[in-house]
């Protein structure tokens, strides 16, 4: 299986040329059987080759697929150093085989789950196609050998993902702001193209500096770089940074996520909140050995994570439609990751990544089912008690908000522990208690989220309850999936003060060849030693109990009607604020927005004005002339023959002169 | 033997009456009979020069122009003929078609 692991990509990328060229004329089962039987191909492809990778040494595992053809032939860049060939290549090793692992298993999922959520949609197989589309562009990005096949798929998972918002491209999104579906879709766009312009920069920056951009080779000669040129990797890392700022939402870009939400509900799970986004953090990681060598950089990393992760959290508290309160916690989670990325615990950021994917997959799958089962309602202030219409979803739903409240035993709990832990040991107090509040503050939106759905009584109409109604078992049993891989996904990392010393960290012990570990080896706990056990346990305790009061405020507050009303009227200002998403659109549309239209006009009026001017200028100018001189042209022989000997006479007069 | 003086009074005096018939006048044929009054003025002159500085060449120049003339006025006739006949008139004012 190792050997066809340049396969995994492809398999989807056929199924998608398939449905998107023929897919209209095929029936719709057909449809998803190649759709969801591509994406599981690829799965078992995947694991097989994982588990072949699983049997080599630690240090050996690294299989380079063959390449699928060379992409470009640079010549010699850097001096001293061979000619560059860019190939087609991919390759699988620890990382990236829990990425692919991650994107293939959920993505498949997410497929089955869509069969049943888009059964009654137009567009059909054009959905499937760009869902395809996003795996193949998705595996491509985690299967990369070499940074730039990675761009193409990072820009490939950026396509699919505006294809994917504007889908419903011809229905209104936002009524506050007057944005359609496709307006949306730009905006994811346009967001990112800000961080893609700075990573690409990043990768040429890169490459001129150290000649490759084989993952490997850049890891090896960051590592031999001398020390002189520790100015340029902060540089390079920034850089990079920022790309990866634009995918994964991070402030001040994270403004396309929450409008993202605008694509169907499917495509919020896989691309918004499982895979695409967390393609940042991916990338940071595989880059660690670049960012160990650049601590600017990462304490850059780390305090712009910790940021996102707690004002938008704040904003998630606020936010009444169902999506967006889950978008604004992808917003957070991500800013989780960057934060444990940035403090060094890149495995911990990863382990994240990976619970985060299977409990916020189902979050969103578990509000497409209510939303599903409501006909299309989604704001929880018209929802209610529906624990009783939807008992499968409210099961699976209550799973997911333990884990990423980050309740034991559930798989949030490691993962959100062990970044705590790692921004602990590196010694970051003030990183640690924002990162604290932010998890307080998830499992207070979460709770509330669950309890307006779910809990109390239905505050839309009759009629509406009366349809309400659980999904077809091809939505429900992803979900119950998910929901097995959310309460038991953190086992694979647990912490060794829980096993009492004895290493049973296989998440960790895994990764560890493929990440590069900081200067003090702050790999959250997984190394142990340390510190003393006891402080271990009071950070594990410190993060449950944060989590278990932010539960039980939200069930004091949200129980008594009208309660929530009058702490936000309390609150004033910070509520506005907040309920306003810090004016942060507003912000944008002042300071670059509204410029640029300005811009926009001057250059126009000076293109209608000037250019155009100069151009019917010339034209005018001829014209004038013309009708000047056409007066000389009577008709009349006789003024014709009177200028000709006119003529002759001037030149007479002349000429005797002469 | 004539005052040469005199004889190019006498061209000149026809060539004016040449001008004027080719201005002033709106019938064809009248401004082709101008067009020969000036080109034989013209040959009248050119062989007083002749004869006055004893060169040969200006009584050959004569010969042209006389043939030119004879082709002129054939060409022209064939024209205003054919004006007639497209238009029943022979007045130049009538024809200016490629005016503005």
């Amino acid at each position: 299986m190792l050997e066809a692991v340049w396969l995994v990509p492809i398999l989807p990328l056929a199924a998608a040329a398939v449905n998107g060229a023929v897919g209209r004329r095929l029936p719709k089962r057909a449809v998803s059987w190649i759709a969801c039987g591509s994406v599981l191909a690829s799965l078992v492809v995947a694991t097989g080759a994982t588990l072949e990778l699983s049997e080599l040494p630690a240090e050996a595992r690294h299989f380079a697929s063959r390449a699928l053809g060379t992409w470009l032939s640079l010549g010699s860049v850097v001096e001293g150093r061979g000619p560059v060939e860019i190939a087609w290549e991919f390759a699988l090793d620890p990382l990236s085989a829990v990425m692919a692992l991650v994107v293939c298993g959920v993505g498949f999922l997410i497929h089955v789950y869509s069969v049943g959520y888009m059964a009654h949609e137009e567009g059909y197989s054009r959905f499937f196609a760009y869902m395809n589309l996003f795996m193949a562009m998705m595996l491509t990005l985690a299967l990369a050998d070499n940074l730039l096949v990675m761009f193409v798929g990072w820009e490939g998972v950026g396509l699919c993902s505006y294809l994917l918002i504007g889908f419903f491209y011809d229905r209104p999104f936002d009524e506050r702001t007057g944005m359609s579906c496709a307006d949306a879709g730009r905006k994811a766009f346009i967001v990112n193209r800000v961080g893609d312009l700075a990573f690409v920069i990043g990768i040429l920056y890169l490459l001129a500096t150290f000649g490759t951009l084989r993952f490997r080779e850049v890891a090896e000669a960051v590592a031999h770089a001398p020390t002189g040129s520790d100015g340029l990797l902060v540089a390079i890392g920034l850089l990079l940074f920022a790309g990866a700022c634009g995918k994964s939402a991070q402030i001040p870009l994270h403004v396309w996520l929450p409008d993202a939400m605008a694509g169907p509900t499917p495509v919020s799970a896989l691309i918004h909140a499982a895979t695409m986004v967390t393609a940042g953090v991916y990338m940071v990681t595989r880059m660690s050995g670049l960012y160990v060598r650049a601590p600017e950089a990462m304490a850059v990393v780390a305090a712009v994570g910790a940021a996102t992760a707690l004002f938008a959290a704040v904003m998630g508290t606020c936010a009444t439609d169902v999506k967006k309160v889950l978008a604004y916690s992808t917003v957070s989670q991500l800013g989780y990751m960057f934060a444990g990325a940035g403090v060094g615990a890149f495995v911990a950021a990863i382990f994240h990544l990976m619970t985060h994917a299977f409990f916020k997959a189902l979050l969103f799958l578990g509000a497409g089912s209510v939303i599903h089962g409501l006909g299309g309602e989604q704001d929880i202030r018209s929802m209610g008690g529906l624990r009783r219409k939807l008992p499968v979803t409210y099961g699976t739903f209550l799973v997911a908000t333990l884990a990423i409240a980050g309740v034991f035993p559930f798989a949030g709990f490691f993962s959100k522990d062990e970044i705590l832990a790692g921004a602990w040991a590196a010694g970051r107090r003030g990183l640690y208690l924002a990162l604290l509040a932010g998890a307080g503050l998830t499992a207070f939106y979460m709770t509330r989220l669950l309890y307006l759905v779910f809990h109390g009584g239905f505050r839309g109409s009759d009629a509406k309850w009366a349809h309400a109604h659980e999904a077809p078992p091809v939505m429900t049993v992803p979900l119950v999936v998910l929901a097995a891989l959310s309460a038991v996904g953190g086992f694979v990392g647990l912490p060794a003060f829980l096993t009492l010393g004895r290493d049973l960290d296989t998440f960790h012990r895994w990764l560890a060849p493929a990440v590069a570990s900081a200067g003090g080896a702050h790999e959250g706990h997984g190394a142990g030693g340390a510190h003393g056990g006891g402080l271990e346990w009071l950070l594990a305790g410190a993060a449950l109990g944060v989590g278990l009061a932010g539960i039980a405020l939200a069930v004091r507050v949200y129980r008594e009607s009208g309660l929530a009303e009058r702490i936000a009227e309390r609150a004033g200002t910070l509520y506005r604020m907040a309920r306003n998403l810090f004016w942060v659109d507003e912000l944008y549309e002042a300071a670059i927005v509204r410029p640029f239209y300005a811009l926009s006009r001057l250059s126009g009026a000076c293109d209608r004005y000037v250019v155009d001017g100069l151009v019917n200028g010339t034209g005018v100018a001829a014209d004038v002339t013309g009708n000047l001189v056409k007066l000389f042209q009577t008709g009349y022989v006789r003024n014709y023959a009177l200028l000709f000997l006119l003529g002759v006479a001037a030149i007479l007069v002349y000429l005797v002169n002469a | 033997m004539v005052e040469p003086r005199l004889v190019l009074l006498v061209s000149a005096v026809l060539f004016g009456l040449g001008v004027a018939g080719v201005l002033l006048r709106r019938g064809a044929i009248t401004i082709l009979m101008g067009i020969e009054l000036m080109l034989n003025a013209a040959n009248l002159a050119f062989i007083v020069f002749a004869r006055q500085l004893g060169h040969a060449e200006a009584q050959v120049y004569v010969f042209f122009v006389m043939t030119l003339a004879a082709a002129e006025a054939a060409v022209g006739l064939a024209i205003v003929i054919a004006l007639f006949r497209l238009r029943e008139t022979t007045d130049v004012d009538d024809v200016h078609l490629l005016r503005w």
